[in-house]
C-alpha cells in the first residue's frame, strides 16, 4: 500500500530496485522515462511534503544516467534513484546536516556507502531533510522546515530520518539511506510505511557519516519493499579500512533470504517491558496480529521479561549526548560551515558566534548536557555508571538470544504525532525511541515493517535479533510485509 | 624555607620516522610545504571523517618503553582530550589517558644520566601517543605585536610521544643533561630526529623552596630547557627577595628574548572532559611484537658509552658526554677510525667543539659540517707532526667551528707553530742579544725565565710551541752558565 503521492501516478513510480533493474536490462532508454515519471512526483509534492533538502537538477541526474548505460555498469542498484540523508557526505553535493552551521557546505569526498552505491550503478537523486545533525525523533528540529507525513499531512514522519522515508514513500526515490542511532530510520519507516534498516554495528561503514554519537550510529537502508532493503544493505554493507569501527565480515546475499516462508523454525522472543504501559491499544492490536500470523506459520513467540531494559533511555541519552558534545565541537566556523567575520575580535568570541547561530535549541541542548556529564568529577557518576549498564544490557540480549532467534515489538509506542504535538516536551519526544534504544546500545541489528493500518496510518513492527541476523530479520520481515497484502 | 630546585618535565617528541601522519596518509614531513597544502579531510577534521591508526606507531612507542625500561600496557587505547583552540581541527586531540581505567602506551621507566661524573636515575611517570596540532603564524613573530594570526594545519595530525617524568631534577643542568639523554635515546632508535625544528618540545614545571608551581612552556631545545630554567629560578628568587609571593601559573619561553612571560591562555586543566574515542576501538600490544621490537632493539647510548670508553680507551667521562648526541657519537667513532688519536678527538670534541656550538647556539649537524672528519684528522695530523701547539689546535677549532675556516688555509697563510728548532734558535739567540740583563737575571734565578720565553712567543706572534722554546732556552742557560 502506499499513500496516494505514489497511486495517482502510473505504476512506475513506485517501481522495485529489481524490478526497475530488469526493465533497464531490458530497454536502457526507459531509465530516461522513469526519471521523468520521479521528477513529476517531485514537481506535484516535493512543495508539500519538504522531504528534500537538496534535489539534484534533473539534467544532472539524466547526464548520470546516460553515463550509467555508457559504461554499461548495471550493477544491482542499476538506475535507482537513491534520496540520501542529508549527514552523509557526497562530494560536490552540499551536505547541510539540516543545520545553518553547515547551510552552505559542499564536501570534497564521498561516503564510502556513496561509492558503493554509485558502483552498484545507483545514482544520487538528492539529499533529504532531517532533525539538525539527527537529533529529533520527528524531523521538525529541522533548521529550515518540517517534512509532512504522506499519509496525513498534519502528522510528522518520525525522525530524524524523516526526509528519507518520507521520501521513499512518497515515490520521490527508488530508495534511500538513513541513519540510525536511537531508531531514526526505523521510526520514520513505522510512521510512513516503509521498510527501514539499522544494520549491526560495524556492518556498514561509517566514514562519511557526520557524527552523532560514534558508538550508536550505523547507516542503513529505507525502501518500499523488504527486498529493496536487501539489495541496499548488500550494496553498502562489508568491510572499509577507513572505518576503524568497520567489522571484517563480508557482505552477504541477503536478497536470498528475503522468500515468503520462513527458512527457520525461529523462536520469537517479544520482551514485556516493550508492550507494556505507554504503547498505544490499537498499536498493541496490530501488534498482536502479526504476532498470530507468525504463529501460523508454525513459529514460536514467547513473552520474557526484562527489567533492566527500562534503563535503556537515560543510559542512552547520557552516552549520546556526551558523545555528541564532542563530535560536534569540531564546528567553528574556521574551516568550513557558518563563518563570522573575524576581524578585530577575539577567536573566542568568533566561536561563540558561530556556535550560537549555527546550532538550533536542540542541539545545544546536547551539548551542553553531553558537556555536563563529562565533566570533572561527574564523569564516573554519569559516563561511566551508563556505559556499565550499557554493558549489563548487552549481556542481557545475549542471554536473550541465546534461547531466542529473534525478538519482536511494535516499532513505535504510537501512532505518528501531529505536528508539534511532541516537539516542545523533550520527555515526551524522546519516549517515542523506548523500543529503538535499547538496540542501538547493544549494537544489535534491528528493521521496522508496516504490519498495518489504522485509520490510514501506518504501523510499523520491529524485528530484532543477535548481530549478523540481518538474513532472518529481512525472511521475517518479508512474511509480515506478504500477510499485509 | 629552603630554597630546593624541584623539577619534572613533559616532553613531547614527534616520531618524524614514521612515513605518515598518525591517523591519515599525509606525509609526516610537513615541513618547507606551502601552508595547508600537507592536509586531508581526515587530519583536517571534515563532517564525517573517521581516523585510522598508523599501527607502525606502535612499534616506534614499544621501541621507546623498552629503551627507558617502561612497563608497556596490554593495549593501546586512545581518548579524546577536549579543549578549543584555532590550531586543534577537531576541537579534541586524540591522546591517551591513566585514570578511569584507561591506560598510556607505557608506564614507569628510568634513565640513568651523569651529572659531573656522578650518576644519577630520573624515573619516567608514562608515556603517550598523541597527534600533534597545527600551527599558528603570527606575522610579526609575538602575539601581541600582531593584528592577526594565520593557521597551518601541515602539522595537524603527525605521531607524538609525550614523555612525562617525575619531579626529579634539582637543578636547569640535570634537566638538560636528561633532555639530550632522551633526544639522543630517541636518535639511536631511528624513532626521531630531534634536531629538526619543532620535533622535540618541552614543557618544564618548576617550584622553589616548595612555593607554587609554575609551567613553564615552549621551550625547544635542551639548550634551551636549561637557560629558560635558570632564568625562571633567578626570577622567582628575586620575587621572593623582595617579599613577593610566586602565583601558579603557566608562562611561556621566548627564545629570541631570553625570558619567561606570563601565557595568556586560561587554565584548562581538569576540564578536558576526557572519555574513550569511539572512534578507535583499543588494539592490543601482544608478546610477540614487543618480542620482535626487543630483539631487534639497535644499541643504545649507555652500553655504546661502555664499549667506547673501552674500544677506543678514552674514559667513562668522555664516553657519556659523547653518547648524549648519537651524530656527534657516530662523528668521533669515524674519525677516530680514519686517523687514530682517539683521545685527542674526543677531547677536542667533548672540550672545544660542543662547548662553542653551545656558545654560539650552532646547530649540531652546522658544527659537523664545519669541523667535518677530513678537517679533524688533519689538525690531528698537524698536532702530532708539531705544526701546530695544542693552544693553537684549539683556536683552529674555534675558528672552523665558528667561522668555518679550513685548517689548511690557516696553515698555509702560515698561522702554524714553528716546529723547526733552528729557526728557533735563531729566535732564541736574537732574544739573548736583545736582552743580555735578563739573561743574567734567568742564570741566577730560573723563575725569571719565562720573560725570556714572553719574548720568543712574542717574535713568533705566538706560533711557537712554549715547551719547545722553554726547552731551548734552558739548554742555552746551562751553555752560558758553563761559560
Ligand atoms: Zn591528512
Amino acid at each position: 500500500m502506499f499513500p496516494p503521492q505514489c497511486s495517482q501516478n502510473s505504476l512506475i513510480s513506485s517501481l522495485s530496485i529489481r524490478a526497475l533493474r530488469e526493465k533497464v536490462r531490458e530497454d536502457p532508454d526507459f531509465l530516461f522515462s522513469y526519471i521523468e515519471e520521479i521528477y513529476k512526483v517531485i514537481e506535484k509534492h516535493e512543495h508539500q511534503l519538504r522531504a528534500y533538502i537538496t534535489v539534484r537538477p534533473k539534467e544532472e541526474v539524466l547526464r548520470d544516467a546516460e553515463a550509467l548505460l555508457k559504461s554499461n555498469n548495471l550493477g544491482p542498484l542499476a538506475g535507482a534513484l537513491i534520496a540520501v540523508k542529508d549527514n552523509i557526505s557526497t562530494s560536490g553535493i552540499r551536505t547541510t546536516c539540516a543545520s545553518r552551521m553547515l547551510e552552505s557546505y559542499i564536501p570534497p569526498y564521498d561516503a564510502t556507502v556513496i561509492t558503493r552505491i554509485k558502483n552498484a550503478g545507483g545514482i544520487i537523486i538528492g539529499k533529504t531533510n532531517m532533525d539538525e545533525f539527527a537529533m529529533g525523533s520527528t524531523t521538525e528540529n529541522s533548521a529550515f522546515y518540517p517534512t509532512l507525513n504522506p499519509w496525513d499531512l498534519e502528522r510528522v514522519p518520525g525522525g530524524s530520518s524523516g526526509g528519507s522515508a518520507a521520501a521513499v514513500a512518497a515515490c520521490e526515490a527508488t530508495a534511500a539511506l538513513g541513519s540510525d542511532t536511537g531508531g531514526s530510520i526505523r521510526l520514520p519507516a513505522a510512521y510512513t510505511g516503509t521498510v527501514g534498516l539499522k544494520p549491526t554495528y560495524g556492518l556498514v561503514s561509517r566514514y562519511g557519516l557526520v557524527a552523532y554519537a560514534s558508538s550508536l550510529d550505523q547507516i542503513g537502508p529505507i525502501g518500499r519493499y523488504v527486498e529493496d532493503v536487501a539489495i541496499m544493505l548488500e550494496v553498502i554493507s562489508g568491510h572499509d579500512p577507513k572505518d576503524s569501527t568497520s567489522l571484517k565480515v563480508a557482505a552477504k546475499d541477503y536478497g536470498s533470504y528475503v522468500v515468503d516462508r520462513p527458512i527457520k523454525t525461529y523462536r520469537i522472543a517479544v520482551i514485556e517491558e516493550m508492550v507494556e504501559e505507554g504503547v498505544d491499544r490499537e498499536v498493541m492490536a496490530v501488534f498482536n496480529k502479526t504476532l498470530e500470523r507468525l504463529e501460523s506459520y508454525g513459529l514460536s513467540v514467547e513473552f520474557r521479561k526484562m527489567p533492566i531494559i527500562r534503563y535503556s533511555l537515560p543510559v542512552y541519552y547520557i552516552i549520546a549526548m556526551a558523545e555528541a558534545s564532542s563530535n560536534l565541537a569540531r564546528y567553528d566556523g574556521l574551516r568550513y560551515g557558518l563563518a563570522q567575520e573575524v576581524e578585530g575580535r577575539l577567536w573566542t568570541e568568533v566561536y561563540k558566534r558561530v556556535r550560537s547561530m549555527g546550532f538550533g535549541k536542540e542541539v545545544k541542548r546536547r551539548i551542553l548536557l553531553g558537556t555536563y556529564v563529562l565533566s570533572e568529577g561527574l564523569y564516573e557518576g554519569y559516563y561511566l555508571k551508563a556505559a556499565k549498564v550499557r554493558r549489563l544490557l548487552y549481556e542481557e540480549f545475549m542471554r536473550l538470544f541465546k534461547e531466542f532467534d529473534l525478538a519482536l515489538s511494535p516499532t513505535s509506542p504510537i501512532l505518528p504525532p501531529r505536528l508539534g504535538e511532541v516537539i516542545d516536551d523533550p520527555l515526551k519526544l524522546y519516549s517515542l525511541d523506548v523500543n529503538t534504544v535499547p538496540i542501538n546500545l547493544a549494537g544489535l541489528p534491528a528493521l521496522s515493517v508496516p504490519g498495518g493500518f489504522i485509520r490510514g496510518l501506518p504501523v510499523g513492527i520491529q524485528v530484532f535479533g543477535p548481530h549478523f541476523s540481518e538474513g532472518w530479520l529481512l525472511n521475517v520481515a518479508r512474511l509480515i510485509e506478504v500477510a499485509g497484502k | 624555607m629552603s630554597d630546593e630546585v624541584v623539577i619534572g618535565l613533559e616532553v613531547h617528541v614527534q616520531i618524524t620516522s614514521l612515513r605518515t601522519k598518525l591517523f591519515c596518509g599525509c606525509s609526516s614531513n610537513y615541513r618547507d610545504r606551502p601552508p595547508n597544502t600537507n592536509v586531508c579531510p581526515v587530519c583536517l577534521g571534515l563532517p564525517g571523517v573517521l581516523p585510522v591508526l598508523n599501527e607502525k606507531a606502535i612499534e616506534k612507542a614499544v621501541a621507546v618503553a623498552l629503551a627507558l625500561n617502561s612497563k608497556i600496557s596490554e593495549k593501546i587505547v586512545f581518548v579524546r582530550k577536549h579543549y578549543f583552540y584555532p590550531d586543534l581541527p577537531k576541537n579534541y586531540q586524540i591522546s591517551q589517558y591513566d585514570r578511569y581505567g584507561l591506560v598510556p602506551v607505557a608506564t614507569g621507566g628510568r634513565v640513568v644520566i651523569d651529572v659531573g661524573g656522578l650518576s644519577k636515575t630520573v624515573r619516567i611517570r608514562r608515556i603517550n601517543i598523541e597527534e600533534d596540532t597545527g600551527r599558528i603564524v603570527y606575522p610579526e613573530k609575538t602575539v601581541l605585536g600582531s593584528k592577526y594570526a594565520l593557521i597551518d594545519y601541515n602539522r595537524a595530525g603527525v605521531a607524538l610521544l609525550e614523555i612525562v617524568t617525575e619531579p626529579d631534577f634539582r637543578s636547569p643542568r640535570e634537566a638538560r643533561i636528561f633532555l639530550e639523554k632522551l633526544a639522543s635515546i630517541l636518535e639511536h632508535l631511528d624513532v626521531a630526529d630531534t634536531s629538526l625544528e619543532g620535533a622535540m618540545r618541552a614543557d618544564a614545571n618548576i617550584s622553589i623552596g616548595g612555593r607554587a608551581r609554575v609551567e613553564i612552556k615552549n621551550i625547544g631545545s635542551p639548550r634551551d630547557l636549561e637557560k629558560a630554567l635558570s632564568y625562571e629560578i633567578t626570577r622567582q628568587l628575586n620575587i621572593v627577595k623582595s617579599g613577593g609571593t610566586i602565583e601558579r601559573e603557566t608562562r611561556h619561553w621566548i627564545k629570541e628574548r631570553g625570558m619567561t612571560v606570563p601565557s595568556r591562555a586560561k587554565e584548562l586543566e581538569g576540564e578536558y572532559r576526557y572519555f574513550p574515542d569511539p572512534d578507535l576501538p583499543p588494539i592490543p600490544i601482544s608478546k610477540e611484537l614487543i618480542e620482535r621490537v626487543a630483539s631487534s632493539l639497535p644499541e643504545l647510548p649507555d652500553s655504546r658509552a661502555k664499549r667506547i670508553a673501552k674500544e677506543y680507551g678514552i674514559g667513562d667521562y668522555m664516553a657519556s658526554v659523547l653518547v648524549l648526541n648519537k651524530r656527534l657519537c657516530d662523528h668521533f667513532e669515524h674519525t677516530a677510525r680514519t686517523c687514530g688519536n682517539p683521545k685527542l678527538i674526543s677531547s677536542i670534541l667533548v672540550n672545544e667543539f660542543l662547548r662553542w656550538l653551545d656558545e654560539a647556539d650552532i646547530p649540531l649537524s652546522t658544527g659537523i659540517l664545519r669541523l667535518s672528519a677530513d678537517r679533524l684528522c688533519k689538525l690531528v695530523q698537524y698536532f702530532e707532526k708539531g705544526i701546530v701547539s695544542i693552544k693553537l689546535l684549539k683556536e683552529y677549532v674555534r675558528l672552523a667551528v665558528l667561522e668555518d675556516k679550513d685548517p689548511d688555509d690557516l696553515v698555509r697563510q702560515g698561522i702554524t707553530t714553528i716546529g723547526e728548532e733552528e729557526e728557533l734558535e735563531r729566535i732564541v739567540t736574537e732574544v739573548f742579544e736583545e736582552n743580555p740583563k735578563a739573561v743574567s737575571d734567568a742564570l741566577r734565578d730560573p723563575k725569571a725565565i719565562n720573560f725570556l720565553v714572553g719574548q720568543v712567543m712574542r717574535k713568533t706572534k705566538g706560533r711557537a710551541d712554549p715547551k719547545i722554546v722553554n726547552e731551548i732556552i734552558r739548554k742555552r742557560l746551562v751553555e752560558y752558565g758553563s761559560k
